[in-house]
């Protein structure tokens, strides 16, 4: 219709992002509150990709969320640098695939498998058993997105903060913030 | 009732949702359709969103109906649209075919997943490219539109029922599941700086209108049902007064306005993205989800030195063909990699556009995922080698 044609430059600079675990862990809703919080919150591009099976709830679940300043073109996670780990058979699906010095933060309540590298930073929280102790254990992905920004550092806290609260239904917010403050914590406490 | 009509403003929303979006900003108030993986969150957010500004969505007994209540919607003189994927796009064509006849705009979404039959309900495809162009029996054309992101899904939305009410014809968003279920950044502007072409309305009165008699560019000014405008269509082939007169003659020159309204607009309906064409001794062309792929690529050999350019096809339907035809004679273009997920659709346009001046290669598998840089960076390598 308007300019036939439009000529465009390109650059390439990203963060890739898997999330993993079984289906009715909250791992897409994790993986869209951290797009949101890039994007709507930090002003970065991002990009989200799922894989589920047919199942509602078990079943292998996956959320790929790239992070750039610039434009994202091939939208699924080849080499992760940050590996998020909620579940067993999600750790022995994508844990041999990781880049050197990836983020691996691991849900130790569920995963017995951790991988190993050249220059792998592994993280472990206790997030199911967390979200039991706060109440609901539909938080632990909350409790996740909390060690995601208090370790990596890859969005802000308050980026993060507000995503979760623009996502979750009324009502749960202070159960929301305090699973993702008590994940954000004890993040921020492992890497110091 | 009417707010929230256009949400500027920055989103994080999948490539259906955008459509849905686009379809809003463009002032459609109407929707019938039945849902379909991967198309049904278009349908959904319409659902939702068209009851918030006054306009009306059906979820309707099956595709061929939901395809009849667009035709009649539009003719009514409402912004009318449809979703669906590969079996429900099947079960329109015969109502497709009756929208080109009666001139009747209107949008359809069709969301890609791998065929045929019911083949791969959750995963994508790009098989229907031939089938948006020919799936109707007779003579005729069409637009079609492919997004390659959910930003492009909102925006080639907008522009879809603009090109449907200039040209008079349904107009196709060739989306794909990959592309529809993505989520990403789409920003949408505010209302005033959309742009918004509507239909051409009678220039004169009632006792001197003739339906169907077109103005210089072959398409005529459309009365509404309602306007006090006699009008009478008919998928029959009829005359400028919209009465059937079945000779070779009527034919002859009905069919022929048809389709020439759509070819002899090709420069100005046609849009393509370029990328390092100057001295591309291999381009890639490539649309929707492969496209992705493909920039990742050609940006990949773009840094080892290799001569390889990409086109993206934003319109596929008309035919990019006077861009193809350019870059075929250019004494630097050896070959084409055409990416498609499919068995070769869109290959063999660019074949018969490149007629014998590059080679024409087919970088295509069936379906059920999205290319992968590194398989389609060794068939372009291997070709520029």
């Amino acid at each position: 219709m308007q300019n036939m044609t439009r000529k465009v430059n390109i650059k390439i600079v990203k963060k890739q992002v898997r999330l993993a675990g079984f289906g009715g862990q909250g791992i897409v809703l994790a993986g869209m509150i951290l797009g949101r919080a890039a994007v709507l919150f930090e002003g970065l591009n991002a990009v989200m990709t799922q894989s589920y099976g047919p199942e509602a709830r078990g079943g292998a679940c996956s959320a790929d969320v790239l992070i750039s300043k610039g434009r994202i073109n091939y939208p699924r996670v080849t080499v992760p640098d940050i590996l998020v780990l909620m579940a067993e058979e999600a750790a022995r699906t994508y844990g041999p695939n990781t880049g050197e010095n990836a983020f691996v933060l691991i849900n130790e309540d569920l995963v017995k498998t951790v991988p190993g590298g050249p220059g792998l930073r592994i993280f472990k929280i206790p997030a199911t058993s967390i979200a039991e102790k706060l109440g609901r254990v539909i938080v632990a992905n909350i409790v996740m997105l909390g060690f995601i920004a208090g370790t990596t550092g890859i969005v802000s806290h308050e980026s993060m903060e507000q995503a979760i609260l623009a996502s979750i239904p009324e009502g749960t917010e202070e159960l929301n913030i305090s699973a993702f403050q008590t994940g954000y914590n004890q993040g921020k406490a492992k890497v110091r | 009732m009417k707010s929230n009509t256009v949400i500027t403003g920055t989103h994080f929303i999948t490539g259906d949702d955008a459509c849905a979006e686009g379809g809003i900003a463009a002032g459609c108030t109407f929707f019938a359709g039945y849902p379909i993986t991967p198309a049904t969150e278009v349908a959904e957010r319409m659902s939702k969103r068209l009851p918030q500004v006054g306009g009306v969505y059906v979820q309707m007994e099956d595709e061929l109906a939901s395809m009849a209540a667009v035709i009649g919607a539009s003719s009514a003189g409402a912004r009318a649209m449809t979703s669906t994927s590969g079996p429900g796009f099947s079960l329109m064509m015969e109502n497709i075919g009756l929208a080109v006849m009666l001139e009747v705009p209107c949008v359809i979404v069709n969301i890609m997943r791998g065929g045929p039959s019911t083949g791969l309900p959750t995963l994508v495809g790009q098989q229907d490219v031939m089938q948006a162009r020919w799936g109707s029996h007779g003579d005729y054309e069409i637009i079609a539109l492919s997004p390659s992101s959910p930003q492009e899904s909102f925006e080639l939305t907008v522009d879809a029922f603009n090109l449907a009410d200039i040209y008079r014809v349904p107009v196709i968003i060739l989306s794909d599941e990959i592309i529809g279920h993505m989520t990403e950044k789409v920003t949408i502007s505010e209302t005033e700086k959309i742009k918004i072409v509507h239909r051409k309305n009678p220039a004169c009165g009632p006792e001197n209108f003739v339906p169907f008699f077109p103005d210089e560019d072959g398409v005529p000014p459309m009365a509404l049902a309602g306007d006090g405008y006699h009008v009478h269509a008919t998928g029959l082939t009829h005359d400028e007064h919209g009465y059937p007169v079945i000779t070779a003659d009527a034919q002859e020159r009905l069919v022929q306005r048809l389709v020439n309204k759509i070819r002899k607009n090709e420069e100005k309906i046609v849009r393509t993205e370029e990328y390092y064409l100057d001295d591309a001794e291999v381009i890639i062309i490539s649309y929707g989800c492969s496209a992705r792929t493909s920039l990742d690529v050609v940006e990949t050999a773009h840094g080892k030195g290799m001569k390889v350019g990409f086109l993206r096809l934003i319109t596929i339907w008309p035919f990019p063909e006077t861009k193809i035809r350019g870059l075929a004679s250019r004494k630097n273009v050896k070959a084409f990699v055409v990416a498609e997920i499919n068995h070769g659709q869109v290959v063999y346009e660019v074949e018969r556009c490149a007629a014998g001046e590059a080679e024409t290669v087919l970088a295509g598998f069936m379906g059920g995922r999205i290319f992968e840089p590194d398989e389609l960076y060794k068939v372009v390598q291997e070709i520029a080698n």
